[in-house]
């Protein structure tokens, strides 16, 4: 899987639990739950739809790693290249 | 068409989910209906056959108006050309109540075939513009998917990321919400003679256990703190049960099992409190699944009839936006609202000793007609020593 397709999931996977999201308007370093609003119920499902996704089981003491779309990408990439 | 909650007045009917002859089962959805909070499906109450449908997609209803006419199981079935059913006995059980309204007046539009349009698509398709009649579906029996509606949007040159349809979605849907949560507000203000308490509680059992249990469970099965304050006030109801129900017709009536409603603040503004039903007798793994699915849907704007009006305590947790304490407002004709505020660290003398704990505050909003403070105070009470059992959530 590519870093773009890795990306494009994390962009669906952030839409399942914020469907007035606006892809193309995220701000790809920004903090998403600050920026998009999420509660912490919004980032659960979040982290339990990429692991739908991309199979990555994201434990909790990595949750900040997941702060930016950059750095879900970065993070998962890194993940997906270690199993 | 039932009611939603105390303020809900109408309801228009979307599509029907059964046809006529149909077998059903209490619980299972019926109808699709757009409501003041959103689209809500309807679960029937009782279980039989479905013996004919009286209203049309695209109707406005008063509540009380019949939808459908279902036979029960061991009722025998009405000749098929039977009117819609008059009290005092109706030959079957109209939904949601044998309480025939009148429903003259109703414009209705000419039947319109029933498409299957998933809820999102549905939602999609208004933000847009976008007449669903004139959408080809693509999905499971022709389905109308959410895809099949941006594409629609997109040939008709509207494209889903238009900011104009998509950053101010129907901005009407958002006025009439904020209309009905005004009038529940100043309702409850007006009528209810709150009392308010608060308490801080040691959350380092609690999280302590939280964390441990996390570390060792797959994503899917990780629980949030949320899940445990929702338990431990479920059990608290259970001792103290003047916080569990209604205030109505001058007098306290005790919720039929413990649902705790649960505030969420929607993106696009308003605020809407679904029920998780039985709190009380669920353990935290299925309460925390249903938390998920709830909040979950509530984003997409689909609801389940019996989440929307059932609740029998609300709980809201505030501390996700940093504040200390709630200081809430009953939800009518509910009796009791408990609010969370942010878990932070703080100086916790305990025994004689100072430590630093992660402390959260408790507050109670309760209806002084309902209960007295003592009471309220002996809620906060249990709920704290619920709290300090983690592993008996």
């Amino acid at each position: 899987m590519t870093r773009d397709e890795i990306r494009q999931a994390v962009v669906r996977a952030l839409r399942d639990v914020a469907p007035e999201l606006q892809p193309e308007k995220i701000d790809p370093a920004a903090d998403l739950r600050d920026t998009l609003d999420l509660d912490s119920v919004d980032f659960m499902n979040f982290v339990v739809g990429l692991h739908a996704a991309l199979g990555v089981d994201v434990p909790e003491s990595d949750y900040p790693k997941l702060a930016s779309l950059d750095a879900c990408v970065a993070y998962l990439a890194a993940k997906r290249g270690e199993q | 068409m039932p009611s939603l909650g105390a303020d809900m007045e109408k309801g228009t009917l979307v599509e029907w989910r059964v046809r006529p002859g149909d077998r059903v089962a209490r619980g299972d959805i019926v109808a699709l209906v757009e409501t003041e909070k959103g689209l809500v499906e309807i679960e029937i109450f009782d279980s039989g056959v479905v013996e004919s449908i009286a209203a049309e997609p695209g109707t406005t209803l008063p509540v009380g108006a019949v939808l459908a006419i279902i036979r029960s199981d061991g009722e025998p079935a009405i000749p098929p050309a039977a009117p819609a059913p008059a009290p005092p006995s109706p030959p079957a059980t109209a939904i949601p109540h044998a309480r025939v309204s009148t429903t003259e007046g109703v414009v209705r539009k000419p039947p319109t075939a029933p498409a299957r349009v998933s809820p999102l698509a549905r939602r999609i398709a208004e933000q847009l513009h976008v007449d669903i009649a004139t959408v080809e579906g693509t999905g499971a029996n022709g389905a109308i998917t959410k895809a099949d509606v941006e594409r629609a949007a997109a040939r008709r040159g509207v494209q889903p990321a238009a900011p104009a349809a998509a950053e101010a979605p129907a901005p009407d849907r958002a006025a009439v919400m904020r209309k009905v949560i005004a009038a529940s507000m100043a309702r409850s203000k007006r009528e209810i003679p709150h009392y308010y308490l608060g308490t801080e509680i040691d959350m380092g059992r609690a999280l302590g256990w939280l964390t441990d249990q996390n570390a060792r469970r797959p994503v899917t099965e990780r629980l949030l703190p949320a899940v445990l304050l929702l338990r431990a006030v479920a059990l608290a109801v259970r001792e103290v049960p003047e916080m569990n129900g209604f205030w109505i017709d001058g007098q306290f009536q005790p919720g039929a099992g413990v649902h705790v409603g649960v505030a969420i603040s929607l993106r696009q503004g308003g605020l809407i409190a679904p029920a998780i039903h039985d709190v009380d007798k669920k353990n935290v793994d299925q309460v925390m699944r249903e938390l998920l699915d709830l909040v979950k849907r509530t984003r997409a704007g689909v609801l389940r009839s019996s989440e929307v009006s059932d609740a029998t305590i609300t709980v809201t947790n505030l501390g996700d936006q940093g504040v200390e304490t709630v200081f809430g407002v009953i939800y009518p004709p509910q009796v009791a609202l408990v609010g969370f505020g942010r878990v932070a660290e703080r100086p916790w003398a305990a025994e004689g000793s100072l430590a630093v704990r992660p402390v959260i505050t408790a507050s109670l909003s309760a209806d002084h007609r309902a209960s007295d403070g003592h009471r309220g105070a002996r809620f906060l009470a249990a709920v704290d020593r619920m709290l300090q059992e983690p592993a008996k959530l």
